[in-house]
């Protein structure tokens, strides 16, 4: 089978910006607001949803601080700290982009990569750790954060996302003073393969459910290239549903962050779905536990190095005069909060396993409750270590 | 008290439900104008609309992965599946998702979806419309399964699901639909997840549930013509199971017989024997019997009347009790 790597020929910047949808020869035009040099561009459509250049700063601290919480878990795993850790560095645009477009009332739904989504979600970041650690599958509240659970199973939390706007729109239809909001499902291109991910499009689409579909194509499930998950550019699959689908390039902040803004504001308007393939690149590994020179070149780890996405804001930043006390002190916050999560995650027990007979239903269960007993008297059975016990 | 069809008394229950509250919701396929297949939600988007009565695209996967979403957002959606062996391409919703969420959430989350599902053999129809996969899913900690054997309990157990905080699978024994009888509209029966003695007896007992119900009473009355008193009990709840009841009649009886369309390997049968053997040993004079399905896919339609259990492989299994 002839895969062909055409990751790089994939990147056509600008080309006739603000088209949604390319022919199936050539790769759809991608929307970019800022070069890989740090230049404005202008896009006929997406523009007026641009960020407003006085929060460039806050978009820049947010990629930055999440990077280096990437580093630190990596290093924590390293350390035996974590049973896995999967990093998002190449990625942090497409994440912090499209999670700072979101409202309070929007409601994402991740798979497991979304980190740093989840950080302009609010969520405490230690708390993302818990599940890494194996002290809980969950980690933090999902409705104090509209920002769903991690789930591991791929593509199955799309038809939540779904579902969930499909309860926003009820509400609405209810009460029509119910404030709009809308859903993110996050995916991968390799999830994208998954049979949720077709259903959860045909249901949106037919229902009109106000949800946006963001697949991060960062070329890779594991060892598989996204060549093998599609023959056309994964954008272009919203037209078969009968919605929007736009690729934007997923390490330009400004592009992901005002493509998702135009989505989420078509979809609370009650427009529909939109899709959105963030273009990008995962520079790490797949997780920790997986080595990348087995499957690619680095030739083409290497090309994708200058579109860095923190790099190419900050040569906007520094062009524009914002000084370098800012990095500095940026770093020095980073460091900070390095100290405080290696001391969060040191502090991670897990609770006693009763919790666990206290969580798998709702209402009280039978079987659970004897089973319970039937554990705590054998647990009972051993004496103490300080009464003579080992 | 009005007298009707296990159909028609679970379209009743729904419609109680609807009329009760906004949050309820039902979804499925071919559910709206034609009430569904086996026309159970007949009349019901008529009376409540499309909006509450959902057609949904062809898509198990879809529709309890969506219902998941909804009731996230505080609705509670019953979801009916077609037919049992269609149950399957959702199979991943219901116990990667559905089940593990609650847990997952460290209770934080509730997902009070419903689904109905038609099942079990008997009405002479084709591959994958026969099937009785209860077993598959009680095997999941987080779903609670119940199959009603009466329109009685028909009536009032969807609506107990629909009230109960966690995941309820119905499995509605579809060659019973048309079985009638008594419906009490006022006073609803107890707990949903116990078993009910059907029959008093003392020389051994026999659990039966859904489409197999009428079987064991029959089996029973035929016994009793031989002199032999069999006490039959309904388990009414596959998970949990009610082993109290079971025990405390089996304590009694000293036999136990369990009678189930479900292949006997593997099956529901086999998990009460084994509670049964560790809580009554000693009441026990003859090893559990089960009677079930072989380990077969369901037959053909000509050759199911060989596969399901019927009243002389269940007499046959009390005779070899009754042996020992
Ligand atoms: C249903 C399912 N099948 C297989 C896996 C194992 N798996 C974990 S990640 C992965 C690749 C995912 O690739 P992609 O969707 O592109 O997302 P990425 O991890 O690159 O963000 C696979 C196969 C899984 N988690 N879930």
């Amino acid at each position: 089978m002839d895969v062909a790597r055409s990751t790089a020929a994939g990147l056509e910047p600008g080309r006739a910006p603000g088209a949604v949808t390319g022919s199936r020869r050539d790769q759809p035009a991608m929307v970019q607001l800022l070069t890989e040099d740090g230049h404005l561009v202008p896009d006929d459509r997406f523009s007026d949803f641009a960020p407003h250049p006085e929060i460039y700063p806050s978009l820049y601290r947010d990629m930055f601080l999440i990077r280096r919480f990437d580093q630190e878990s990596t290093a924590l795993q390293r350390q035996g700290q974590l049973a896995l850790w999967v990093p998002l560095t190449g990625q942090e645009a497409a994440q912090i982009g499209s999670g700072r477009a979101m409202q309070a009332a929007d409601y994402a739904f991740p798979t497991y990569r979304e980190h740093g989504v989840a950080l302009t979600r609010g969520v405490d970041l230690p708390d993302i750790l818990r599940l890494f650690r194996g002290t809980t599958n969950g980690g933090w509240d999902p409705r104090e954060h509209n920002f769903q659970l991690y789930t591991l199973v791929l593509a199955a939390q799309t038809l939540h996302a779904v579902g969930y706007a499909m309860g926003i729109q009820r509400d609405r239809a209810t009460d029509p003073g119910a404030e709009a909001a809308a859903t993110v499902a996050y995916f991968g291109d390799g999830a994208s393969s998954e049979g949720d991910v077709h259903e959860a499009m045909v249901f949106a689409a037919s229902f009109n459910a106000p949800v946006v579909f963001f697949c991060q194509n960062n070329h890779w499930a594991i060892s598989v290239p996204s060549e093998v998950q599609t023959r056309v550019p994964l954008s272009e699959r919203a037209a078969g549903y009968g919605f929007p689908g736009i690729r934007v390039d997923g390490n330009d902040i400004l592009a992901v962050n005002a493509v998702t803004a135009w989505a989420l504001d078509h979809a609370r308007r009650g427009n529909g779905p939109v899709l959105i393939e963030a273009f990008t690149y995962r520079m790490s590994a797949h997780t920790t536990a997986d080595d990348p020179t087995k499957y690619r070149a680095s030739a083409e780890e290497e090309s994708w190095a200058p579109r860095d996405p923190l790099r190419r804001l900050e040569s906007h930043l520094r062009a524009t005069g914002i000084p370098d006390s800012f990095f500095t002190d940026l770093e020095g916050e980073a460091t900070e909060q390095a100290g405080r999560l290696r001391k969060a995650v040191l502090a991670m027990e897990a609770p006693d396993l009763s919790h666990r007979f206290g969580t798998a239903y709702a209402e009280p269960h039978p079987l659970v409750q004897e089973e319970l007993r039937q554990w705590q008297d054998y647990e009972a059975g051993f004496v103490p270590a300080d009464e003579g016990g080992k | 008290m009005p007298v009707m069809t296990i159909a028609k008394a679970i379209n009743a229950g729904l419609r109680a439900a609807l009329k009760d509250s906004p949050a309820t919701l039902l979804m499925g396929e071919d559910i709206g104008a034609l009430g569904g297949v086996y026309r159970v939600t007949e009349g019901l988007k008529a009376e409540f609309g499309a909006d509450r009565v959902v057609d949904t695209p062809l898509g198990e996967s879809g529709i309890i992965g969506t219902a998941i979403g909804l009731a996230l957002r505080g609705y509670r959606p019953v979801c009916e599946i077609q037919f049992d062996g269609f149950v399957f391409p959702g199979f991943n919703q219901i116990t990667t998702q559905l089940a593990k969420m609650h847990a997952r959430s460290d209770g934080m989350l509730r997902v009070p979806v419903v689904i109905r599902i038609p099942y079990g053999g008997g009405i002479g129809s084709v591959e994958h419309h026969s099937e009785s996969p209860e077993a598959l899913f009680a095997h999941t900690a987080g779903l609670r399964i119940i199959t009603p054997s009466n329109p009685q309990d028909a009536y009032w157990m969807i609506q107990q699901a629909i009230d109960c905080d966690d995941p309820v699978i119905v499995f509605e024994p579809k060659r019973r639909y048309w079985l009638k009888g008594e419906v009490d509209l006022t006073t609803p029966p107890g707990n949903p997840f116990t078993a009910h003695v059907l029959r008093a007896g003392t020389d051994a007992t026999l659990v039966a549930y859904g489409p197999l119900v009428p079987v064991a009473l029959a089996a029973a009355n035929a016994a009793a013509e031989d002199g032999t008193s069999v006490e039959v009990i309904d388990l009414r709840s596959v998970s949990p199971m009610d082993f109290d009841t079971v025990t405390a009649s089996v304590q009694k009886t000293g036999r136990l017989i369990i009678a189930h369309e479900a292949p006997t390997f593997g099956g529901i049968g086999g998990e009460l024997a084994a509670r049964v053997s560790e809580r009554a040993f000693l009441s026990l004079q003859a090893p559990v019997m089960r009677v079930g399905g072989f380990h077969l896919p369901y037959p053909v339609a000509r050759m199911e009347d060989h596969y399901l259990p019927d009243i002389d492989r269940i007499l046959e299994s009390l005779d070899r009790a009754l042996a020992y």
